[in-house]
């Protein structure tokens, strides 16, 4: 059969994510040291696989309501609440999903028209931008870059607003530069998106990883932004819940709605055991997330420094897992480092690229590993540094 | 948790971290650090650092073996004489004093069976104060020290999202 005739075009010219294409070429090669995974080393906190096991035994195994079950609702409001200090309805402003990325997928479906613009800052993660495509949207990049702290400026954001733009992607703390938005910066963005009609989709799944004295900071926080914002987070990296498929979205009651009949036809809903479970981690696990948070910390400082030593600078990350340093002074591209590291060193990192184009001469390195793996992986860093003569 | 708390925390974790490393981590200076640390050692809070030797690796023929000891305690020092002079054995690795069915517990290291066996039965039970011993070899072991032996305990994937 002709599968290239049949199958449909917009989808075979959507590429493979970057990250995907480097998962191959590191599971092409044995005893590699990664830093380039993008969930949580900590396993679950065990009262949440407690519960799981406790609903498996009552056998509550059936489909819950489309949005998600009551309680989760309410206690998924409660936590914003209590973070943020905003407030949803939890019966018509709140549907549950599987993982954030499915939130993400609804919230663009919901908006997007035939040729509708969206904006995207980069480097981001590698889902918005194809999301839009199959929606027939256009995506439309707005490229931060480390003189700004990797965030977005209302500069470089009114120069992208045309006539076709309907949403705009907001994706702090960010994943891969550890960027944050304070509120001084939402403020500014708040001040361009308010006199528009165009509509933040604020994808906040890294928001309990965010270091430092001040807390994190939503666009919601910000006046008159709630009723223009669809808010997404999820369980994934706050809780170490990967692989639960477990997330949110909150926002006005006519988009969610939208949002809830496209969930209700693609999936019915999200995972029973997972939502029941997810229940107890929004309730008893403040805890752990502390716990876990100081965890990162310590080793953030502590690659941070690795790679500042190593003369591959890295611009201070607040937030998420990750760090983006500059590799700019080896005269390689991003690849071509990526590449020669894992073949000679056996160290997986992401090429920057992956997260967007003006990602070129950066990698992401996550640390979410244990700390004497951190330490073996940026010994071999450096022998490659030296390898190269730039150490 | 104090910065002391958080220094003694990652000195658990990896003994080898190097000062400057263990300042980055803190949020303070490597003499800091090395100010907190020699406080530790002097006040005796810190004894001592070692390695953790995967024993069935190196040397496939050392024996390891755990022994529970019912000791009666004498009046004017309790178990403490009967322990020490147990500790001071070059083949004892480590001696506590437990709660339950009996008193000291022991673990003693050899090259071979004989050897433990040996041990037990010439320099341990005849002690004065030892009324029995009772002793377990260990098999395998999975996990020490916070650190387990099992190897790719790590199941996520090498890359993702």
């Amino acid at each position: 059969m002709d599968y290239e005739n049949i199958l449909s075009r917009k989808v075979q010219d959507l590429q493979f994510s970057g990250i995907r294409k480097f998962f191959d070429i590191a599971a092409s090669y044995d005893d590699v040291i990664s830093l380039s995974v993008g969930e949580p080393d900590f396993k679950t906190p065990w009262a949440i696989r407690k519960e799981a096991i406790r609903v498996l035994e009552k056998g509550r195994t059936n489909y819950t309501a489309n949005a998600g079950l009551a309680d989760l609702r309410i206690a998924i409001n409660d936590y914003i609440n209590d973070r943020l200090h905003v407030s949803y309805d939890p019966l018509h402003e709140i549907l549950v999903t599987v993982g954030g990325s499915e939130a993400i997928d609804l919230a663009i479906r919901a908006l997007i028209d035939t040729g509708d613009e969206v904006l995207i800052p980069q480097p981001s993660f590698v889902c918005y931008g194809p999301i839009v495509t199959l929606a027939n949207g256009t995506p439309v990049a707005i490229e931060t870059s480390v003189e700004n702290g990797f965030k977005l400026t209302a500069e470089a954001l009114k120069a992208h607003i045309t006539p076709k733009t309907k949403a705009l992607v907001l994706p702090y703390p960010n994943n891969p530069t550890g960027a944050v938005m304070r509120k001084s910066d939402l403020e500014a963005i708040a001040e361009v998106i308010r006199g528009t009609d165009i509509i933040v989709i604020s994808d906040e799944i890294y928001s309990e990883l965010t270091y430092g004295d001040e807390e994190h900071c939503s666009i919601v926080e910000i006046d008159g932004m709630k009723e223009r914002t669809v808010l997404i987070n999820g369980f994934s990296k706050a809780f170490s819940m990967t692989g639960w498929r477990l997330g949110f979205a909150a926002g006005p009651a006519p988009i969610v709605t939208q949002m809830l009949k496209i969930h209700q036809y693609g999936i019915m809903c999200s995972p029973t055991m997972s939502q029941y479970a997810a229940v107890t981690a929004l309730k008893d696990c403040k805890k752990d997330i502390e716990y876990m948070r100081g965890e990162y910390d310590m080793r953030r400082r502590l690659i941070v420094k690795g790679f500042n030593e190593m003369g591959l600078d890295c611009f201070e990350p607040e937030g998420a897992f990750y760090i983006f340093p500059s590799i700019r002074k080896t005269g390689l591209s991003s690849q071509e480092f990526c590449e020669q590291l894992i073949e000679k060193h056996r160290v997986a990192v992401v090429p920057g690229d992956a997260f967007g184009k003006c990602g070129e001469g950066y990698i992401r390195v996550s640390y979410a590993y244990s700390l004497q793996h951190i330490k073996t992986a940026l010994e071999r860093i450096r022998l490659f540094l030296e390898d190269l003569g730039v150490l | 948790m104090t910065k002391k708390e958080k220094l003694v925390d990652l000195l658990r974790q990896d003994a080898r971290l190097s000062n400057e490393q263990l300042a980055a981590m803190l949020d303070t200076s490597a003499d800091d650090v090395a100010a907190m640390i020699a406080e530790l050692e002097k006040s005796g809070m810190i004894i001592g650092y070692t390695a953790i030797i995967n024993e069935e690796e190196f040397d496939r023929n050392s024996v390891c073996a755990f022994i529970e000891v019912r000791v009666s305690p004498e009046i004017q020092c309790g178990y403490d004489d009967v322990a020490a002079v147990i500790a001071q054995y070059d083949e004892v690795s480590s001696v506590y004093l437990m709660s339950g069915g009996y008193d000291l517990a022991v673990t003693i290291k050899g090259t071979n069976l004989r050897d433990v066996a040996m041990f037990v039965t010439d320099r341990l039970a005849p002690l004065g104060g030892v009324l029995s011993t009772t002793t377990h070899f260990i098999l395998h072991r999975y996990k020490e020290k916070d650190k387990m032996f099992l190897k790719n305990t790590d199941e996520r994937s090498l890359v993702s999202p």
